[in-house]
């Protein structure tokens, strides 16, 4: 397809997912502001889509991926930065962060990450926790990162919907929210919920509890889906007494909610991936899954991402199995999406560093992973596990123009993200601290 | 005498185990840091005699006995000081039966302020967190206690992490205080009170009270407290830069040798710091207001610290992730850090501060041989050591983590 069609394509796509989003509740209210041309020239580009082009030219025009290539003429009133030396790469995407919802600073006050009153809460919808103004947005950004996915925390069996954010200074949550993306349902396997529950003589107490809530909950949702289809056939029916609860566990039946679990040993994932056959749903990604390395084929098999720490573990006994390779291994094997998550406020400011080390276990156990492959999990592996793969995480044509210029290869230690732009628009330029993102809690305290 | 190459040689060493002690090693052609006078030389060689540098210098003779290790000008470094942190005083935190990092005596009569315990007495070598960081270049670590009962941590001390029980670096116990908001509910809901109770506990030392007067230690504690009333290595926890002042107010009225351990507005108060000679152990990372002790913190701080004449250390509090310690220092360097400064913060630095420069951190004659063998910039977190060499001894470069990645390696192999 050429670059015109594509355009086109893409103008068309972003109308009709618009049309689509008209009468939904809490609506994104994020438009892009218009930006100048950019034509970045003569850069090592890792594209996302596992191709690696030296000394060559990338160019934003509204907002999207004009052309990527050799030699690209600047259109006129185009800003041109010079980029010999330096690397570029989509924007990156972290699919488990808690920023906004688990704030810095971390006070009573602004802690809405968890809603621990009862282990099934798919009726919550982790935006209407998210704080604009937490400082760890602006310091992502600066890491380069340009979409995140907000989940609630881990308490619950089913924690409550997720929400997928441009990383843009605003206001308002409804200011950052990614148009016509979809909702995520954060479920989560294994020692959280049952520690949680268990202590107060609640269930899940144990595994076999949480098999069991889950099962519970998912049997109420097809019953209730089964009532919407049936009214929908029948006007005559009236209609359905609408359930927020089941609202949502049947938006994931119908493959409208993406799920995203919070799973750490490789027999837990198994089980949940039986839970998804027998209730007719797809897993998008496993989050955390200290063990996939076990497993890393029939995740590929399943066609389920992994998102995962570099080297996190040890702290639980579900986490005691964690080696460096885990990344490499989800990498290898067939079909397999590897994805490098933060989970942290910290983490989030470093993925290329978080990846850079897995990259380089993975070398060393003989697996080849160049940057141009690894890049992938930050950038076109999560946002095939968004179900954003056709909007962003590689520099396409066409694809929104979310991209990063980093002062050198993005795997090392020293690298610095110079430039950050989100939809064309430069939102973090290392150069001029002024225009830098500042949220209202930083101002007059008396710091920079 | 044998000449085998590098990586031969290793696998050789580490099949061969204590064994390899007496043995004297050679190795030659290294890029070594030698963090002292001598400063980084170039294709030069170290000879270690009985657990000790006994040579470092160019075309150095092989020993009679022994071996030598091709270093193909590969960056030699001091064994990596890992921090400050419950390294090898339990496995699983979360299991409260696995852990002993931490002091609860909500259920014991008599005095809360236990300066006495001492938590280095439940350090495990054998601990699976021991070889996973050890194999990353790191051989010694801080241990350090903490209480929930008193802003009087506990002590702790240096150990090195070669395996054995007594593993404790000689002159390197201290006593750990917290201060600030992290400690406010140890001490009756104000930061102001926590002077308040160290001068109570200070007086006690030297005129005892009775349980009945609200005596906040026993004979046990006053006992331990007294040396660093009179001088030893005092280790405060605190973040925010008026607490920091006021912390320097009372060591100097009370002739305290303090170390800041935290600091993350230390920048602000760089020139006292400096002054009083204090040093900063700080995690270059922190650069968000975690809480309102930390509204200043700054990805630079360390390079202000430095800059003021303050010296610093690296630490990121990790138990799991000691092995990181790199990772810090090399974000220190991209945000300012000359490298030299941030390679010392992770190896001389600590080791003064903590009463052991004198036998680690450095690769000069009569230091201990605690060696790093890297296969390229050993701040670039791609990567790896090589071999590592505690007390002259090569050590096994395995851990749980490779055993269990080279079991799912052969699965994944043998299913292609």
């Amino acid at each position: 397809m050429n670059a015109v069609l594509r355009s086109i394509w893409c103008a068309v796509a972003a109308l009709v997912s618009l049309a689509a989003l008209a009468g939904e509740p809490y609506p994104s209210t994020y438009r892009a502001q218009s930006s100048a041309p950019t034509l970045i020239r003569g850069a090592t580009v890792l594209t996302g889509t596992g191709q690696r082009l030296e000394a060559a030219d990338v160019l934003l025009v509204e907002g999207r991926v004009a052309a990527v290539g050799h030699d690209l003429t600047a259109p006129p009133g185009a800003r041109v930065i010079d980029a010999q030396g330096r690397w570029v790469t989509p924007g990156l995407i972290d699919i488990h962060s808690h920023v906004g919802v688990a704030p810095t600073p971390g006070v009573e006050g602004n802690d809405d990450g968890n809603e621990m009153t009862n282990p099934a809460t798919p009726n919550v919808w982790i935006e209407h926790s998210i704080w604009p103004q937490d400082p760890a947005f602006e310091t992502a950004l600066e890491g380069g990162v340009t979409t995140l996915q907000i989940l609630p925390g881990s308490a619950n069996l089913i924690g409550g919907r997720s929400v997928v954010l441009k990383n843009v200074p605003a206001i308002t949550y409804q200011a950052m929210k990614f148009p016509g993306a979809p909702y995520g349902l954060k479920m989560a396997c294994g020692e959280n919920p049952k520690r949680n529950y268990g202590e107060q003589h609640q269930s899940p107490a144990t595994r076999m509890g949480s098999l069991a809530g889950f099962r519970q909950a998912f049997i109420e949702a097809q019953d209730y889906r089964r009532q919407l289809d049936k009214a929908a056939k029948d006007p005559k029916s009236g209609p359905v007494k609408r359930d927020l609860k089941l609202e949502t566990l049947a938006g994931v039946l119908k493959g409208d909610i993406r799920v995203h679990v919070h799973c750490y040993r490789a027999d837990d994932m198994a089980t949940m991936l039986d839970l998804a056959d027998e209730f007719g749903f797809h897993i998008a990604a496993f989050h955390h899954g200290v063990e996939a390395y076990k497993i890393a084929d029939q995740l590929g098999a399943k066609g389920v991402c992994a998102a995962l720490w570099a080297d996190w573990w040890g702290f639980k006994m579900e986490a005691f199995d964690g080696i460096q390779e885990n990344l490499a291994f989800v990498d290898h094997a067939r079909n397999g999406c590897a994805i490098v998550h933060s989970d942290s406020a910290q983490g989030i400011q470093r993925l290329n560093q978080e990846a850079a080390k897995a990259m380089a276990r993975g070398v060393s156990m003989g697996f080849a992973i160049p940057p141009e492959r690894a890049i992938r999990w930050l950038t076109s592996n999560p946002a095939r596990a968004l179900g954003l793969g056709d909007r962003i995480g590689s520099l396409e044509v066409g694809k929104m123009a979310d991209a990063v210029i980093w002062s050198r290869d993005p795997f090392s230690v020293y690298a610095l993200a110079d430039q950050v732009f989100i939809d064309g628009v430069l939102l973090f330029d290392r150069q001029h601290p002024a225009a830098q993102p500042r949220s209202d809690f930083k101002v007059g305290q008396g710091t920079p | 005498m044998t000449r085998l190459p590098g990586w031969m040689l290793l696998s050789i060493l580490a099949a061969a185990g204590s064994s390899a002690d007496a043995q004297q090693v050679l190795i030659r052609d290294a890029k070594v840091y030698t963090e002292s006078a001598q400063g980084t030389l170039e294709h030069a060689d170290v000879l270690v005699r009985d657990g000790k540098i006994a040579a470092v210098g160019k075309g150095l003779s092989p020993p009679a006995e022994g071996s030598v290790i091709e270093g193909n000008n590969r960056p030699l470094t001091p064994g990596l000081f890992g921090g400050i942190s419950a390294l090898g005083l339990g496995e699983v935190v979360a299991e409260s039966s696995t852990w002993d990092a931490q002091l609860n005596l909500d259920a014991a009569g008599g005095p809360k302020w236990r300066p006495d315990f001492d938590v280095t007495l439940a350090f495990n070598p054998r601990s699976v967190l021991v070889p996973v960081t050890r194999i990353e270049g790191v051989t010694w670590a801080v241990l350090s206690p903490f209480s929930k009962n008193s802003m009087v941590s506990g002590q702790g001390a240096a150990v090195t992490l070669d395996g054995r029980f007594d593993a404790a670096m000689e002159g390197s116990r201290s006593l750990f205080i917290s201060l600030g908001g992290d400690s406010k509910s140890r001490t009756g809901g104000s930061r102001a009170a926590q002077y308040m109770l160290l001068q109570q506990a200070f007086h006690e030392v030297r005129a005892p009270r009775s349980p009945n007067e609200g005596a906040l230690l026993n004979a046990e504690g006053r006992e331990a407290l007294a040396p660093y009333v009179a001088g030893g290595r005092i280790v405060f926890e605190v973040e925010r830069a008026s607490d920091i002042h006021q912390l320097l107010l009372f060591v100097r009225r009370h002739d305290l040798n303090a170390v800041i351990s935290g600091g993350s507005e230390a920048w602000l108060v760089a020139d006292e710091l400096a002054r009083a000679r204090i040093p900063v152990i700080l995690n270059p990372l922190d650069n968000l207001p975690d809480s309102f002790d930390s509204l200043g913190a700054r990805l630079d701080n360390a390079v202000l610290l430095h800059r003021a004449g303050v010296r610093v250390a690296f630490s990121a509090g990790d138990d799991y992730n000691a092995r990181n310690i790199r990772q810090l220092a090399g974000n220190a360097v991209a945000h300012g850090l000359p490298w030299e400064v941030a390679l010392a913060a992770i190896t001389t630095v600590p080791a003064d501060i903590f009463g052991v420069g004198a036998q680690h951190g450095r690769i000069e004659t009569g230091q201990v041989a605690d060696l790093v063998l890297w296969i390229g910039d050993p701040l670039e977190i791609t990567t790896q050591a090589e071999q590592v060499w505690i007390a002259g001894r090569p050590l096994s470069m395995r851990s749980r983590q490779t055993e269990l990645r080279d079991r799912y390696l052969q699965r994944a192999t043998l299913q292609q």
